[in-house]
């Protein structure tokens, strides 16, 4: 029956992996970035000006956001995940990490996600002291400038000296943003028969702009896209129908693109690049290949010693690690786990490992055998003793695979998972399947030749 | 028995390891750290129609003006480049560098740019995956062996484990370390850690293994002593460690000589470690655990001497 199952495992690989048009076809393996070539940027959001309790609302809609945008340029499965990165020292970082297989440009792909537009709505800055310093610090800065001897790094170093000069005298930043946008769409004026773009909120938005205009009848509200103001327009009445318009200084041409920008999203939070990897795909391939090998290389070898030394018990260890190989592929393809090169390191690392359960208990058979016990006996000792040490040693093993996997980097989990799931999968494999092969060949006999085929090494 | 007796010697040789391994981590500073740990940018270049003279490319780069830039072949037609971490504009300058403004035909094979700050996280992340896995096994073996507090307490098991454990971290360490400043190629680098962590595991495999045999034997009670009973218990997991060590280490072979580039280096790593590993369960842990119970019995006796 076990032999049967594992036959059938390892026929659902081998269809899937060679017939495409076969229904199984559909659990192909998947592989890590580092094996099929491709781009991954490492993102770091500033959310400085989102409130605690939103933090993970926003990092929500930004991998949104971005997630659309690269779904828009057509590549094919990406990966766009967030994550929190703890600093020992202050508040948690936010982080947003995008996959992009086959995508080998980088430039194409940071331009792709740093495209995206930041949407943002600001209301008249009252009168008041805050105003006026803003103001003063402006004059003062336009007074310095006036100086044409200056040096492009000095104007730089007169602009970052005050942090009154980053902020918009005019106007302030309100809580509505492009994170609060449903849709934009093109629409033209009814009697001049200019474009116009007209932005659709949210429920949530719709409240937020509807309060907004309230409290500013008759004045302006500012809607800056990219830290630039590009609409400016005069709230006649509260609007509380959620939908905004955008006129002005635009052609059909400006609109549609603007249109198409804000569709795609804009993004919530300012981001920027921290780190960059991209892998040809002639490198990764050279990595599945040279480790496909590796693996097959290293289980004829262990096969090998395994029949040499323990014989019988060794042929049966080895159908035993075929069929625990064959059960760990069916499982990488049906999760899927995502294999990478430190993936399959940990699965050939793995393969090593699950002998060990069957050398404890061929070892602890031959102990049983000299002691006289005959074979089954000594097969039934031999099981239950080895049980204790397999099941200490297994679980410290699975104690690090999982501390490993919580606190890795993507290459170091895909070695912890392939490790972990190997230990719990060996297990399995080494004591039932060797078990029930060895009963099933059950011999009772005490014969020169049985106590040959079944004990070991040069004795 | 051979072992118990000449504990002494085998004790002798695990500590002059460690101390060679120490030194070596303590004088061939500064190691050779990975980008991953320090922030920077990998470029990974070939030319399909013959590479540039190495001296020729690194002119060119001078130009650049960065800090740290070094240019190292690989392949027959390839480059490694390795410079601080760059900016998308600067990457963009990188490339049009070396590509002589797109005259000449490269293909990337890969490019990786970390900056300072995912450096230093990584680095504290990876001292507390250590940490942590130290403490877990600690615990875990002061609990498997509670049952057995006689002669020795079970938290003995768990101390004697993880001096073992030491033992066979810092040997690969001290190795790689110096290997590592000779070798550009040999960087403390994610993998490394990777590997280190794996050996944590299997080292404190293989001595609960043996462990587990003691602690079998005590509860039998086959032998009066306690030397003796280790020294059985040694001897008869003995052909198991060989056995065991000898299957991972062939697999472990096999993904150095025949596995790609990326995991020569962690291959390698473990492989030492494996021996190393190997060697404590066998000569150190559990000569180790004689040698505590003969100082408590020997502090006991003076004890009641005293008395």
């Amino acid at each position: 029956m076990l032999l049967l199952a594992g036959f059938g495992v390892g026929y659902f690989i081998y269809i899937g992996q060679y017939e495409p048009e076969n229904a199984f076809a559909k659990f192909p393996f998947k592989y890590g970035l580092d094996i099929q070539g491709g781009t991954e940027l490492v993102y770091q959001a500033d959310t400085s000006t989102v409130s605690a309790s939103e933090i993970g609302q926003t990092m929500d809609a930004l991998r949104d956001v971005i997630e659309r945008r690269v779904n828009l340029f057509g590549v094919s499965e990406p990966v766009v995940q967030t994550e929190v990165a703890n600093s020992l020292s202050g508040a948690p970082l936010q982080r947003l990490i995008v996959e992009l297989p086959g995508v080998t440009d980088t430039q194409k792909a940071v331009e792709l996600i740093g495209q995206t537009p930041l949407l943002e709505f600001k209301t008249e800055r009252p009168d008041g002291s805050e105003k006026t310093a803003i103001q003063d610090a402006y004059t003062r800065a336009q007074d310095i400038l006036k100086n044409p001897d200056l040096t492009d790094e000095l104007r730089n170093a007169v602009l970052a000296s005050d942090p009154l000069l980053s902020q918009d005298p005019a106007y302030v930043l309100t809580d509505l943003n492009g994170s609060k946008l449903q849709k934009a769409s093109l629409i033209f004026d009814s009697r001049t028969n200019e474009p116009k773009v007209l932005l659709t909120f949210t429920d949530e938005g719709r409240k937020m702009f509807a309060d907004i205009t309230r409290a500013n009848v008759d004045k302006t509200v500012a809607i800056y896209l990219d830290g630039a103001p590009i609409s400016t327009p005069v709230v006649r009445e509260a609007i509380l129908d959620g939908n905004a318009e955008i006129s002005g200084s635009f052609n059909i041409l400006e609109a549609r693109e603007l249109v198409g920008r804000l569709n795609s999203g804009a993004l919530p939070v300012p981001i920027s690049l921290l780190s960059t990897q991209t892998i040809g795909a002639t490198l990764g391939e050279s990595a599945l290949h040279s480790g496909v090998k590796a693996g097959l290389v290293g289980i004829i070898i262990v096969a090998f010693f395994l029949f040499i030394w323990y014989r019988i018990p060794g042929l049966v260890a080895t159908v035993a690690l075929s069929i625990y190989i064959a059960i760990m592929l069916a499982i990488f393809k049906l999760i899927p786990v995502t294999l990478t090169a430190a993936g399959i390191a940990g699965f050939i690392l793995s393969i090593g490992m699950a002998v060990d359960a069957n050398i404890l208990i061929f070892e602890r058979m031959k102990e049983e055998l000299k002691k006289g016990k005959d074979l089954s006996d000594a097969m039934h000792d031999g099981f239950a003793r080895a049980w204790l040490s397999i099941r200490d040693s297994n679980i410290s093993s699975m104690l690090s695979a999982i501390i490993l996997f919580w606190f890795g980097t993507s290459l170091v989990k895909g070695f912890a998972l392939t490790l972990g799931i190997g230990v719990v999968v060996s297990m399995f494999s080494a004591i039932t399947v060797t078990r029930t092969f060895l009963f099933a060949l059950g011999t009772h006999g005490h014969g020169k030749v049985v106590k040959f085929l079944f004990g070991n090494g040069i004795r | 028995m051979f072992i118990i007796k000449h504990k002494n010697f085998f004790f002798s040789v695990a500590i002059l390891l460690v101390l060679s391994s120490l030194f070596s981590i303590a004088f061939f500073r500064p190691w050779n750290m990975g980008i991953e740990f320090t922030g920077g940018s990998l470029l990974e270049v070939s030319y399909p129609d013959g590479r540039p003279v190495a001296e020729t490319l690194r002119t060119n780069l001078a130009i650049l003006n960065w800090t740290g830039t070094q240019v190292q072949e690989t392949g027959d037609t390839g480059y490694i480049i390795r410079t601080k971490d760059l900016t998308e504009q600067e990457r963009q300058s990188l490339m049009s560098v070396v590509s002589d403004n797109s005259a000449t035909k490269i293909d990337v094979s890969r490019f990786n740019s970390i900056g300072p700050t995912i450096g230093s996280e990584l680095r504290s992340k990876a001292g507390w995956a250590i940490l942590f896995v130290i403490v877990a096994i600690v615990l875990y073996i002061a609990f498997a062996f509670r049952g057995v507090s006689f002669p020795i307490s079970s938290w003995v098991y768990g101390l004697v484990a993880i001096v073992a454990l030491v033992h066979d971290v810092l040997v690969p360490a001290g190795i790689y370390v110096a290997l590592g400043h000779w070798n550009i190629d040999v960087q403390i680098d994610v993998l490394f850690v990777t590997a280190i962590l794996t050996i944590l595991g299997f080292s404190v495999h293989d001595t609960i293994v043996v462990f587990d045999r003691t602690r079998e034997n005590l509860k039998l009670r086959t032998w009066k002593e306690f030397d003796v009973t280790v020294g059985h218990s040694i001897e008869q997991t003995f052909a198991r460690s060989i056995n065991t060590s000898l299957t991972v280490l062939l697999v472990i072979l096999a993904l150095f000589f025949v596995g790609g580039e990326t995991t020569k280096n962690f291959a390698l790593t473990l492989a030492i470690g494996i021996v190393a590993g190997t060697y404590s369960s066998i000569f150190v842990a559990s000569p180790l655990l004689v040698a505590v119970e003969e100082w408590q019995r020997k502090r006991e006796s003076k004890h009641s001497k005293k008395k």
